[in-house]
């Protein structure tokens, strides 16, 4: 192997490395194996489950009870498997953005600021244009929704391209900043007047609010939702942008030595990023609550990390992914009424979180016979 | 007491959870492991301590529990950081995403019970007299004058013993390190341990000393601010107490004005202490743009014997 290498070979064999020892077997690191099975994701789950049931378990709670109680919940009634579909959008288009950024190794955790104030803004257009004709209100609440969401993300992108400051960081402490910019609108300027003192902005017409199917909850979000994952899969794998972006992703000093700007593209994914996420946002407000609100995303933005990640940035996965947490937000407010927090779910997907990342390495990882 | 002496003091009581955060990310990030965790570990510490301390009534029990907590949960991020080479980026993600989902599920039980008691103070009476050091130094908690003795512990261990040298040669170079006979697994897990911990004891702080209760999210990412302030501190004890104050004071500065009776609504002056950490970490990227950071040279990268990059 090492006369392969010195006979020039550019690329790096696959690293095989053992742990020492006098045992009967040995531990193979294999780092050229980037893919990772397609049960990893799944046992992942299941072990994250079997690891909270413990928990509950311990709290003195039957597991099964609570779980079979999260899977009714959300998957057990046609109102269930609406409400998953309901939750599953935001984080459809959240994680969307997020697998974009990922793809070149931007780790936007913005989301959540980021589908804050496109809420926001969407909500702006109906308080100071309400009563505009036709579909104009539609129109603008999504322009302003998206706009929005973008400048949030850029608001992320030009420190870490001009001033090398970590997207962690920043992206961060803007969902803070936006959080406290919704208090501050829902308390104050925006608040109902006739909303009997409660925080939030006046109710939005029928021709604010974006058309539900039938008499479900279900909004017309769910079609920009999959059309903006047919579109990222078409720009991905078919056009130079996304070609740029896969190289970026498998080797960003080979794509800087072959020409490519990368701030440019940086700063391009984190606009797409922050715009999913502002779209999430106004479909949010316009689609479901009808009206801005304090806890308009009750996580989302953190949520949908992990179906990206879960899905292994994959647009069918994401899908799957984002029904499955949907599912898991709609069981966690369900178990609610046997007495227990909603916060079961997050420590699930923390849970399933840890997993993924320990699955995607152990799999590298090859018994040996001999020493 | 005039108004900068009360700005002092609530600048320490506030900086204190701050500095306890950052002094453990120092410690996690210059053995070479990002640590992103640290608002789940801040959470997981602060609730451990309030459920402990609510059932035993004893504080030493409870921050004993708090830092054993807190260090179980930093080898779980050390052994999938180290031992698995996973993405450390990941592993800090889904450690605060666990830890604020798991400590609201345990809290929710004694969620907004008080706590039985607070931290002690130490009354030092002789320096009652002096002046503006009486009224600051007089009247500090165990965990601040811990604080104190941690800036200087750390910074002596870092810069002046052998022990510092091989935990920044870890963090810089691991394969030289390795070569030159340091047991570089081990140090990177223990500090990240240690680090963990001193993460977990700033959550036991937070609850304590600021709000004696336990609220869902009450760190309200202090954590992430102390993950900032590490950069800011360029991975220096002694930067870091000077850091944590000015935000202490920046977060307390808000709560002031408030209470005054400013007219900025209180939204837009909790924010203060965000915008800033952007705006300070920007500058010193365009001060720095043509030097060197101080960033630990393989901070990120897991170490693999025999593999070069």
């Amino acid at each position: 192997m090492s006369q392969e290498k010195a006979s020039g070979g550019a690329l790096p064999g696959p690293v095989k490395q053992t742990s020492g020892g006098r045992l009967p077997w040995r531990l193979e690191y294999d780092s050229s194996r980037i893919r990772t099975p397609w049960w990893t994701p799944i046992l992942s789950v299941a072990l994250a489950l079997l690891l909270c049931a413990i928990f509950i378990y311990a709290n003195g709670m039957s597991p099964v009870t609570v779980y079979l109680k999260m899977f009714k919940g959300a998957f057990g009634t046609s109102y269930g498997i609406t409400e998953t579909l309901v939750k599953a959008i935001p984080l459809l288009l959240c994680g969307l953005g997020i697998a974009v950024a990922y793809r070149i190794s931007v780790w936007n955790i913005g989301a959540e600021g980021q589908l804050t104030v496109g809420a926001m803004a969407a909500t702006a257009v109906t308080v100071y244009f309400p009563n505009l004709p036709g579909l104009w209100s539609i129109v603008l609440m999504l322009i302003f929704g998206v706009a929005a969401g973008a400048f949030w993300g850029l608001l992320t992108a030009i420190p870490k391209t001009h001033f090398g400051v970590n997207e962690l960081i920043t992206s961060l402490m803007l969902n803070y900043v936006a959080l406290l910019a919704l208090d501050y609108v829902v308390f104050g300027p925006w608040k109902d007047p006739k909303g009997f003192n409660m925080p939030g902005s006046p109710v939005f017409t029928d021709a604010q609010s974006l058309p539900v199917l039938g008499a479900t909850r279900l909004h017309i979000g769910l079609i920009f939702a999959l059309v903006a994952v047919v579109i990222y899969y078409l720009m991905v794998r078919f056009t130079r942008w996304g070609y740029e972006l896969r190289l970026i992703g498998a080797n960003p000093t080979a794509a800087r030595y072959a020409g490519i700007h990368i701030k440019r593209h940086i700063i391009i994914v984190m606009l797409i990023s922050g715009g999913l996420a502002g779209l999430a946002g106004m479909a949010e407000v316009s689609g479901v609550s009808h009206k801005l609100m304090q806890g308009i995303s009750p996580g989302y933005g953190y949520t949908a990390i992990i179906v990206a990640w879960l899905a292994k940035l994959n647009p069918l996965g994401l899908v799957v992914t984002s029904v499955l947490f949907g599912g898991l937000i709609v069981g966690g407010f369900s178990v609610q009424t046997i007495g227990l927090p909603s916060s079961i779910s997050e420590m699930l997907q923390g849970a399933i979180l840890f997993f993924l990342i320990a699955g995607d390495m152990v799999t590298r990882f090859r018994i040996r016979r001999g020493a | 007491m005039d108004f900068v002496t009360q700005l002092l003091i609530a600048a320490i009581s506030a900086g204190t959870p701050l500095l306890l955060a950052t002094l453990g990310g120092i410690l996690n990030e210059r053995a070479g492991i990002i640590q992103l965790g640290a608002e789940g570990l801040m959470l997981m510490g602060a609730v451990t301590t309030c459920i402990v301390f609510i059932r035993t009534e004893n504080l030493g029990v409870a921050l004993l529990a708090s830092v054993g907590v807190t260090a179980l949960l930093g080898m779980i991020h050390a052994f999938l950081c180290i031992t698995l080479r996973a993405n450390q980026t990941m592993s800090g993600l889904a450690m605060t995403l666990f830890g604020s989902g798991f400590s609201a599920y345990l809290g929710k039980s004694i969620s907004g019970n008080p706590l039985p008691g607070i931290l002690p103070r130490l009354h030092l009476d002789f320096l009652k007299p002096v002046p503006v050091i009486g009224d600051i130094f007089g009247n500090l908690d165990v965990l601040t004058w811990l604080s104190f003795v941690l800036v200087i512990v750390l910074h002596l261990l870092i810069h002046r013993t052998s022990w510092g040298l091989h935990l920044r040669a870890v963090g810089d170079s691991p394969a030289t390190a390795d070569v030159m006979g340091v047991h570089v697994r081990l140090i990177r897990y223990g500090y990240v341990t240690i680090g963990a911990m001193l993460i977990g004891l700033a959550g036991a702080d937070m609850v304590l000393t600021v709000a004696p209760t336990w609220n869902e999210g009450l760190t309200a990412g202090r954590g992430w601010i102390a993950v900032g302030l590490v950069i800011f501190a360029r991975w220096n004890p002694v930067r870091a107490l000077l850091c944590a104050y000015f935000f202490g004071a920046l977060d307390s500065l808000g709560f002031r004005m408030q209470l005054l009776g400013s007219a900025i609504p209180p939204y837009f002056l909790k924010m203060i202490p965000y915008v800033v950490t952007i705006l300070v970490l920007m500058y010193l990227g365009y001060r720095n743009r043509n030097k060197p950071s101080g960033t630990p040279e393989s901070l990120g990268v897991p170490y693999v014997r025999e593999q070069r990059f």
